[in-house]
C-alpha cells in the first residue's frame, strides 16, 4: 500500500514519517482531542448499528475504518467553510457541531433531512450519488462572488466518482477556479463494487487531467489527512482554486446495513486493515511520543459509552412525526394542492379514517 | 408606458429589469453571454451586468442546475437557460432530486428561488430534439412550478415574478412564439403569475392550453364564429399549479371542454385538466372532456410537423365531436 505518491505522516504502527511537502503541525493536546472525536465516532456507528439490528431504525450507514479521514478533514475546517456531504459523513457532522441525535433522524425514518444546515454550515445529506458535488461547486462560485474569505469541502466516495455529476463538478470548478476542494474517500468499495471497476487510474490523477492537484492521502493516517486537508482548504481561500484529495482507506464494515459483505470481499482483506486501524495508530503515537496515560484512554472510553447511551435515549424517544408535517416546507410559498391534500387528510384524521 | 416588442425582447427586458433590482439575481447557461443566446433571449446582458452574473457556462446542463442549487443556498437566484428543451435531461436528476426537495430536506431552511427557463415546443422547423414539450414530467414532481407565457406582455413579467419567487420554477417559453409582436404594458403587471386568464369570451365550449397553442385556439375560435359555435379561450398560464377557478368557473358555463397542447397527450397536462374537471364540474358537463395533442409518437421530423402539432383543423373537429355529443 505504501508508494511514493501516498502522503503518510504516521505508519499503522504509529511512528512518524516525513514527507517533501507536508508536516504534522498539531500538538500533544489536539491530537488527543480528534482521538476522542474518533472514538466517540466510532461508538457512534456501533450503538446505530445495534439500534438498527433492533428495530430502532430503518437503516443504517456505517464508516468504521473511516474515523481518520473524516475527523481528520473535519478538524481542518474553519467555522465559516461549508460543507456537502453524502450519507456516510457521520465524522464531519460532528466535527460541524451537529448535533448527534439530528444524524440519526434521516436513519430513524423521522426527517428526510436531520439539522439546520444554515446553522452548522452543514448540507443535509444527499443519497443520491454525486449530486452534492456540483451543489458544492455552485455554493464555492457564490462565495467567490461575496469575496468571502471560506472554502468549500465536499465529500464523495470512488463509487460515485464515476458519476457525471463529479466529472462535470471538476470541470466547473477547474474553468471558474472555485474555492472547493473535493474530498473523495476511496473506501475501496461501492456496495460490492471494487473501486477498480470504477477507474484504471489512481483516483488522484485524474484531477491532472481537469486542471487542478490531486492528492492521495493515506486515510486511515489522520495526521496526514488532516495536514492534506488544511492545506487545499487554505490554498482554496486564497484564490488557488480546487483540490482533489483521495484518502485511500477501507470501509471496515458493511455498505449499509442491508448490505452483506462477505458476499464479495474476503477476511483476508479486512484482516490487513484492521492493522492499520486509524484509531489504533493514533493511541500508539499518544503514547509513544506523549506518555498518554492508560486513565486518559479511559476516561474517553467511558466518555463515549456514556454518549451511547444518550444517543439511545435520544433516537427511542423520537416518536412518529404528525403525519400532517408532510405538508410543511414542500414549497415556500402557498400551493393549492398542498393546502387541498391538507385539508382532505385532516378530514380523514377527524373521521378517525387515517392514523 | 406601452410599447410593442416580440417575445424575445421582452423576455430580455424581463431578464435585465430583475437584475437590475436585485443584485442576486444571476444568468447561467450556454452561449448567454457574448452570443447572447442562440434566441438572443440575453442579447447585451453580460456587457451591461458582466460575466459574473451573467456567465456562459461549460456545455453540462446538470451543472447549470446543479450549481444553481448551490448558488440559490448561498442566496442567489440564478436563472438557468437550458438551450433547448430536449437537452434539459441531463439536468432531470438535479432538477426532481435536489431542486424539487432541499427546501424541504432542509425543514425550510433553504429557498430554492431559482427558475429553469426551457426554450419548448415546437413548430420551428428544427432537427431532432429541439422541439420537445417536456412541461407534464415537471408539473409530475412535487416541490416544483410550471409555468408559460403565450404573449410579450406576460413574458415581460411573469419572467420577473418567477425570479422574485422562493419557489423554483420552470419556466416555459414557446419557441415558435419568440418572434411575434405585441404590446407590453411596462408599468402594471397583469396578474398573478399562476393565473389563467380568458383570451376569449365564449359560450358553448372552453378550450383551453398554454404556450404556443393559445394563438392556434384563438384562430379555432374565429372560424368557429364564422360557423356559429362559441368558443371560450384560455390561456392557462400557470401550468403547475393549474388556476382550476378560472376553468371551473368557465366550464360551469360552457359545459364542454378541449384541453390542446402540443405534448403527447397520455399522462399530460391536457389530462390532468380534463380528469380534475370532470370531478369538480360533472354535473355542467354536456360531453366529455376531449384533448387535442402531441400523437404518441416521438416528434417528427419538421417536414411532418404540423401534422403531429394541434391545427386550427384538429380543434375545430374536437369542437364537432363535443357539440355533436349526444349522452
Amino acid at each position: 500500500m505504501i508508494d511514493e505518491e501516498l502522503v503518510q505522516l504516521l505508519t499503522p504502527e504509529g511512528e512518524r514519517v516525513t514527507h517533501p511537502e507536508y508536516a504534522s503541525t498539531l500538538n500533544g493536546e489536539q491530537i488527543l482531542s480528534m482521538y476522542r472525536d474518533m472514538v466517540i465516532v466510532r461508538r457512534l456507528c456501533n450503538e446505530s448499528t445495534s439500534l438498527q439490528r433492533q428495530g430502532q431504525l430503518a437503516l443504517w450507514a456505517p464508516m468504521q475504518g473511516q474515523e481518520g479521514a473524516q475527523i481528520g478533514a473535519g478538524r481542518a475546517l474553519q467555522p465559516m467553510d461549508f460543507t456537502f456531504p453524502t450519507y456516510r459523513e457521520h465524522g464531519i457532522a460532528w466535527c460541524r457541531g451537529v448535533p448527534p441525535e439530528n444524524v440519526l433522524r434521516l436513519f430513524r425514518a423521522v426527517s428526510t433531512g436531520g439539522w439546520d444546515p444554515q446553522k452548522y454550515r452543514h448540507h443535509v445529506p444527499t443519497i443520491v450519488l454525486g449530486n452534492q458535488v456540483l451543489n458544492a461547486v455552485g455554493y464555492a462560485m457564490g462565495v467567490q462572488r461575496d469575496g468571502a474569505n471560506e472554502a468549500v469541502l465536499t465529500f464523495f466516495g470512488d463509487g460515485a466518482s464515476s458519476q457525471g455529476d463529479v466529472l462535470e463538478a471538476f470541470v466547473w470548478a477547474s474553468s471558474f477556479n472555485t474555492p472547493v476542494v473535493f474530498f473523495c474517500q476511496n473506501n475501496q468499495f461501492g456496495i460490492s463494487t471494487p473501486s477498480s471497476t470504477q477507474s484504471k487510474v489512481p483516483l488522484f490523477r485524474r484531477a491532472r487531467g481537469f486542471g487542478f492537484p490531486g492528492v492521495r492521502v493515506d486515510g486511515n493516517d489522520l495526521l496526514a489527512c488532516y495536514e492534506v486537508t488544511k492545506a487545499a482548504l487554505e490554498n482554496a481561500r486564497a484564490g488557488g482554486g480546487p483540490t482533489m484529495i483521495e484518502a485511500y482507506t477501507y470501509r471496515m464494515g458493511a455498505h449499509t446495513t442491508s448490505d452483506d459483505p462477505t458476499r464479495y470481499r474476503v477476511d483476508a482483506e479486512v484482516e490487513v486493515w484492521k492493522h492499520r486501524d486509524p484509531i489504533e495508530r493514533i493511541k500508539a503515537l499518544l503514547v509513544r511520543e506523549y506518555q498518554t496515560r492508560p486513565a486518559a484512554f479511559e476516561a474517553i472510553a467511558q466518555e463515549a459509552e456514556a454518549f451511547a447511551l444518550k444517543l439511545r435515549d435520544d433516537v427511542l424517544a423520537m416518536g412518529r412525526p404528525d403525519p400532517l408535517s408532510m405538508f410543511e416546507n414542500a414549497y415556500s410559498e402557498t400551493h393549492p394542492l398542498i393546502e387541498e391534500g391538507r385539508r382532505e387528510m385532516t378530514e380523514l384524521m377527524a373521521a378517525g379514517g387515517a392514523h | 408606458m406601452i410599447t410593442t416588442m416580440t417575445m424575445a425582447k421582452a423576455l430580455n427586458e424581463g431578464l435585465r429589469r430583475a437584475m437590475e433590482l436585485d443584485p442576486k439575481v444571476l444568468l447561467m447557461g450556454e452561449d448567454i453571454g457574448k452570443l447572447g443566446g442562440v434566441f438572443r433571449i440575453t442579447d447585451g446582458l453580460q456587457k451591461d451586468f458582466g460575466q459574473d452574473r451573467v456567465i456562459d457556462t461549460p456545455l453540462a446542463e446538470s451543472a447549470i442546475v446543479g450549481t444553481a442549487v448551490g448558488l440559490a443556498i448561498r442566496g442567489y437566484r440564478a436563472v438557468c437557460e437550458m438551450q433547448f428543451d430536449g437537452f434539459v435531461f441531463p439536468a432531470f436528476d438535479q432538477i426532481v432530486s435536489q431542486v424539487a426537495k432541499l427546501h424541504k430536506r432542509s425543514d425550510g431552511v433553504y429557498t430554492m428561488g431559482l427558475v429553469i427557463r426551457l426554450p419548448f415546443q415546437g413548430g420551428i422547423g428544427a432537427i431532432e430534439h429541439h422541439s420537445e414539450s417536456p412541461e407534464a414530467y415537471f408539473a409530475h414532481t412535487p416541490g416544483l412550478r410550471v409555468v408559460s407565457c403565450s404573449t410579450p406582455n406576460d413574458a415581460y413579467w411573469m419572467i420577473q415574478q418567477a425570479i422574485r419567487s422562493d419557489d423554483p420554477i420552470i419556466f416555459c417559453e414557446p419557441k415558435s412564439r419568440y418572434w411575434e409582436k405585441g404590446e407590453v404594458d411596462l408599468d402594471n403587471p397583469p396578474r398573478g403569475l399562476y393565473d389563467a386568464v380568458v383570451r376569449r369570451e365564449g359560450t358553448d365550449v372552453t378550450v383551453v392550453g398554454y404556450g404556443s397553442s393559445v394563438k392556434t385556439m384563438l384562430r379555432a375560435a374565429e372560424t368557429a364564429a364564422a360557423e356559429g359555435t362559441s368558443l371560450e379561450v384560455i390561456d392557462l398560464r400557470g401550468v403547475a399549479p393549474i388556476d382550476f377557478a378560472t376553468l371551473t368557473a368557465s366550464l360551469n358555463k360552457t359545459g364542454r371542454l378541449i384541453a390542446v397542447q402540443e405534448a403527447p397527450r397520455t399522462a399530460s397536462i391536457g389530462s390532468e385538466i380534463v380528469a380534475e374537471l370532470t370531478e369538480r364540474c360533472f354535473y355542467s358537463m354536456r360531453a366529455p372532456g376531449v384533448r387535442v395533442a402531441g400523437y404518441h409518437v416521438p416528434y417528427p421530423p419538421a417536414r411532418i410537423e404540423e401534422e403531429y402539432r394541434p391545427s386550427v383543423e384538429r380543434i375545430l373537429d374536437a369542437v364537432d365531436r363535443v357539440m355533436d355529443f349526444e349522452g
